[in-house]
């Protein structure tokens, strides 16, 4: 089978350039239709939040009680004005760092730290292998919403506390998928060849273990953004996120709330916000994970 | 495979007594004093040394947890601060409206699902099949309080054709129907996203087998076909639906405070708003021991539709 | 023959526990090698050949001490392999060599073949430069000019292409022994021959001393000078390659042997081939392993196992049907005896269990003799 597919390039051997398995995926993502426009929509999204400074025309916590809820197109407030006359496009503007950071961190945070746990019970197994996954299948016994309450509820309100309580809920999760991929990827030929050149564990690691199951994880942290944000802006919406006045779309969601007999379409929009962003998220993983053939 | 039941039964019981030790480490994962934590600020001095003996906060962690593990088995959860009533009473009303919230949610969740995820099989790469993983991403990719707020945008104040909040004051079924629909409906969005994607891809896992193709390719019916796969999709999709509906156990806490509707979600919003940690830790543990407990049963039940899991 | 021997393998045991029951405790052992002792001399190819599931991967394996041994020894050039540390043990290495079976498993999807190559010497402390040079020059010599290949990842190779690298990748540090798992097993037929002159070449060159191992007696017989048989992780014979040709002895053997397709005619046996599959080695049979498969069983070998013991120069074999006082019924002198006989035995031998009972019935129903008698 092996033999017949590369019959054809041995001929044009002398100018074809080698194709890394990135090469592979790149190449692949640049021709799904879905994933390019999920991520230039995201693009957009992260880029207006970077430049919220520069691009929001007002002061996103200065609001006045004459414009309060002015509905959206209103002259000088494109999006209208909230509960307490505040200009909503610059409040979405600013919101958007907000709820990218606290929904983004606690992913990142699980990316390197659920690695480096999984990929230690994966390779070393034995006792720490129990201990390290036995205690991630605690926190398995909470659905992810009701973790993440328990522990922002303990710790009270505030950004930081959110994203220590998300992290929790998010590490588990990678550690599993990243102590799986080890313990695969450690069974293989190449791994057992290595240790016959007389390779030391980290070099093993380095060189030849985490370059094979990265692509698999990071497939799995990129699936976990999206409720990570949504998680986030749901601690928020609850008052136990990020604490007002600050612009976060969760937060603005809950003050708008009772808002809604008055102006319906105001509201409305710090969600659509969340869903336009948790949806090209999981746009993106899923063309991430096709690209790159793994299976979920 | 009797062996594989009494391991999984025995695994059971060290992820409880974990989620036990999380839910009480919130008292102490709480800034501050302990005490103020399961106490009411105004609380006399008397009442305050009283707490501190039942709670055994002068004695080492592990003590103090063992203690309160005692209490818990006993059904007691500590009182609540805002009310000072049990809280155990307080988390019994509310899990029985929250239950039947998970049930009707998960009840409309699973048969769309199923049916779309289905129909996407049987129609892979066709209009209907977009259409149908347009739902799942949407589903999954939705902020279920915001689909909430929306619905209740469009029903109760535009509309005005149903109530926007609690449960039904008035007896009969109807009413009860008439609060219970806009909730049910914001909290099927999730699991419908995910059903309708698991559904369809282990329809197509069997549809794409060898030995269907052939079945196919020799004229049998589309009926048979229909049940063959059903049949073989069904032990992944019984898990999904299983696990599912545990989540909608948990994830119905922002929902229920969106509508107001009195279940476990709707009474840990009043007791994370007034800071009432007891009523806090009775809901977690509560929903926790439910969730690992539905967890078990689906492994089981797994196990019985398919032998060969218990195997691995 | 006298000089002394590279590797020294006394006594080796390995026994993979089955865990299972609520608890997980260890009801059961995997015999996966059990009390195999041999030397390997300089520039010898020894082949091991056994059924699939013998340990000839485990044994492997315990030779380069990637798996640690329950019990025995390992000494290679006259140093203790088991008891090194890991210093001398790294050092070791470069003298020990493995070249894996599946070639699709056995290389880093995620370094070009290079890199792969040239891993091993950055380990030994080899600049990268100088590594990257000698690879290249590795790869050439094995046929896949660096200049074209050097840079490409293994999914842009064929299964043939993978083992040359796999080849390389194993002689970059310049060892003395190369222990080949089954390194052919995976290919095609005529790319099976091209590795095997190439590793033929590569001995001759480097003054290289093989450890064969293969299920396939044909490759087996090619490329080795001594052969050891192997039947659920024991030794039932070792001979040289020609003694044991002319004159398998093991009842095992002789099986292998009738089973192999040869092109010679001189070469028919008229023992059965092997029918149904060898027995588990979870639970082996008690005394001889081989008994419950074997058409001359007796008695006494289901209570002790039977002793290597020497029938011939350099010719040992673990079968009571050699022992002096057996020798008479032996059925050494009709290995060549029959004269045709059928060789087509497979054909009549319906029943797939190969239950002894039914091994024996089939064999008289084509007037066979009873053990040579």
């Amino acid at each position: 089978m092996a033999v017949t597919t590369a019959l054809p390039r041995d001929l044009d051997a002398a100018g074809a350039t080698p194709i890394s398995y990135w090469r592979t995926v790149a190449w692949r993502l640049a021709r799904d239709p879905a994933t390019l426009v999920a991520g230039a929509l995201l693009g957009l999204i992260v880029l207006s939040a970077l430049l919220a400074p520069w691009l929001a025309p007002y002061d996103p916590n200065a609001g006045s009680i004459r414009l309060r809820l002015a509905p959206v197109g209103a002259p000088a407030h494109v999006l209208g004005t909230d509960e307490q006359g505040r200009d909503m496009l610059s409040r979405l503007l600013w919101g958007g760092r907000m709820t990218l950071v606290a929904g983004l961190t606690p992913v990142l945070v699980a990316f390197v730290l659920g690695t480096a746990l999984g990929v230690l019970a994966g390779y070393v197994g034995g006792l720490t292998n129990t201990l390290v996954m036995r205690t991630m299948d605690i926190f398995y016994a909470f659905p992810a919403v009701l973790l993440a309450i328990a522990i922002s509820g303990a710790l009270g309100p505030g950004l930081p506390n959110t994203l220590i309580s998300l992290s929790i809920v998010f590490v588990p999760r990678v550690v599993r998928v990243a102590e799986s991929a080890t313990v695969q990827v450690k069974s293989l030929e190449y791994i057992a060849a290595a240790r016959a050149s007389g390779a030391g564990v980290p070099a093993i690691v380095r060189h030849h273990l985490l370059a094979n199951v990265l692509g698999p994880i990071l497939v799995f942290a990129s699936t976990q953004v999206s409720l990570s944000i949504i998680l986030a802006a749901g601690l928020s919406f609850l008052g136990l996120g990020v604490t007002p006045p600050a612009a976060e779309w969760g937060l603005m969601l809950n003050t708008l709330r009772q808002s809604i007999y008055v102006n319906a379409l105001v509201p409305a929009l710090p969600g659509l916000a969340i869903f336009v962003t948790s949806m090209a998220f999981n746009l993106l993983s899923d063309g991430l994970r096709d690209a790159m053939e793994i299976r979920t | 495979m009797w062996a594989y039941v009494g391991r999984r039964l025995l695994l059971a019981i060290p992820t409880l007594l974990g989620a036990s030790i999380i839910v009480f480490a919130m008292v102490h994962l709480a800034p501050g004093d302990p005490i103020a934590a399961v106490m009411p600020a105004e609380s006399s001095q008397a009442e305050i040394e009283a707490t501190k003996r039942a709670y055994g906060f002068d004695k080492p962690l592990p003590v103090q947890y063992l203690v309160w593990l005692g209490r818990v088995a006993q059904g007691d959860l500590g009182k609540s601060i805002a009310t000072r009533r049990a809280v155990v009473l307080d988390v019994r009303d509310a899990l029985a409206n929250s239950l039947v919230l998970a049930l009707s949610s998960s009840l409309l969740a699973f048969a769309l699902g199923i049916g779309l995820g289905l129909l996407a099989a049987f129609r892979q790469g066709r209009l209907l099949d977009k259409a149908a993983s347009a739902v799942a991403v949407v589903g999954v990719s939705v902020p279920h309080y915001w689909a909430g707020i929306i619905l209740i945008i469009v029903f109760s104040v535009q509309l005005n054709w149903l109530p926007a909040m609690g449960a039904a004051d008035d007896p009969g079924v109807l009413p009860y129907l008439r609060h219970i629909a806009l909730p049910t409906l914001a909290l099927a969005l999730i699991p419908l996203g995910v059903i309708t994607r698991v559904v369809r891809s282990a329809a197509l896992d069997v549809l794409n087998q060898e030995f269907v193709l052939a079945l196919r390719a020799k004229g049998l019916a589309s009926r048979r076909v229909f049940t063959h796969v059903v049949k073989n999709a069904a032990p992944q999709i019984l898990t999904v639906l299983g696990l599912q509906f545990g989540f909608q156990l948990g994830g119905s806490v922002l929902v229920e405070a969106v509508f107001s509707w009195p279940g476990t979600g709707y009474l840990l919003n009043l007791a994370i708003f007034q800071r009432d940690i007891p009523v806090l830790q009775g809901v977690i543990l509560v929903l926790a021991t439910f969730f690992v407990l539905l967890n078990l049963a689906v492994d089981l039940l797994q196990t019985l539709v398919d032998p060969r899991i218990a195997r691995h | 023959m006298s000089a002394a021997p590279l590797l020294e393998v006394r006594g080796l045991r390995k026994h993979f526990p089955l865990r299972s029951g609520v608890l997980q405790r260890t009801h059961a052992w995997v015999r996966a090698v059990d009390g195999v002792s041999f030397d390997v001399y300089p520039a010898e190819t020894l082949g091991i050949v056994g059924e699939s599931g013998c340990g000839k991967s485990t044994l492997a394996r315990l030779i380069l001490r990637l798996i640690e041994p329950d019990a025995g020894s390992v000494r290679f050039a006259g140093e203790d392999v088991r008891g090194a540390s890991a210093d001398r043990m790294k050092r070791l290495r470069r003298d020990m060599q493995l070249v894996f079976q599946d070639p699709h498993a056995s290389l880093n999807p995620r370094l070009t073949i290079e890199d792969a190559v040239a891993f091993s010497l950055l380990v030994h402390g080899t600049s990268r430069a100088e590594a990257r040079e000698r690879a290249r020059a590795l790869l050439g010599r094995v046929g896949l000019e660096a200049r074209l290949y050097g840079r490409r990842y293994p999914h842009e190779l064929s299964g043939g292409q993978r083992q040359r690298v796999n080849i390389a990748r194993a002689l970059v540090l310049d060892p003395r022994l190369l222990v080949l798992d089954e390194p052919a097993s995976a290919l095609d037929k005529s790319v099976q021959a091209q590795v095997l002159n190439l590793l033929a070449d590569l001995k001759a060159e480097r003054a290289l001393t093989y450890v064969f191992i293969s299920h396939d007696l044909n490759v087996i017989e090619y490329v080795s000078s001594r052969v050891l048989v192997m039947y659920l992780g024991e030794i039932v014979e070792t001979g040289t390659a020609d003694a044991l040709a002319q004159a398998p002895k093991h009842p095992y053997t002789q099986a292998l042997f009738a089973s192999a397709p040869s092109l010679d005619p001189d070469r028919r046996l008229e023992r059965p081939p092997l029918s149904g599959d060898p027995p588990n080695p979870i639970d082996p049979p008690s005394g001889c392993r081989f008994r419950t498969r074997c058409a001359f069983a007796m008695p006494r070998c289901a209570e002790t196992p039977p002793a290597l013991r020497a029938v011939g120069e350099a010719h040992d074999v673990a079968c009571y049907l050699y022992e002096r006082e057996a020798i008479v019924g032996a059925p050494t002198g009709c290995t060549h005896s029959g004269p045709g006989g059928d060789s087509d035995l497979r054909g009549g031998q319906s029943n797939e269990d190969g239950t002894r009972r039914d091994l024996r019935e089939s064999r008289a129903g084509h007037g066979t003799r009873a053990p040579c008698g």
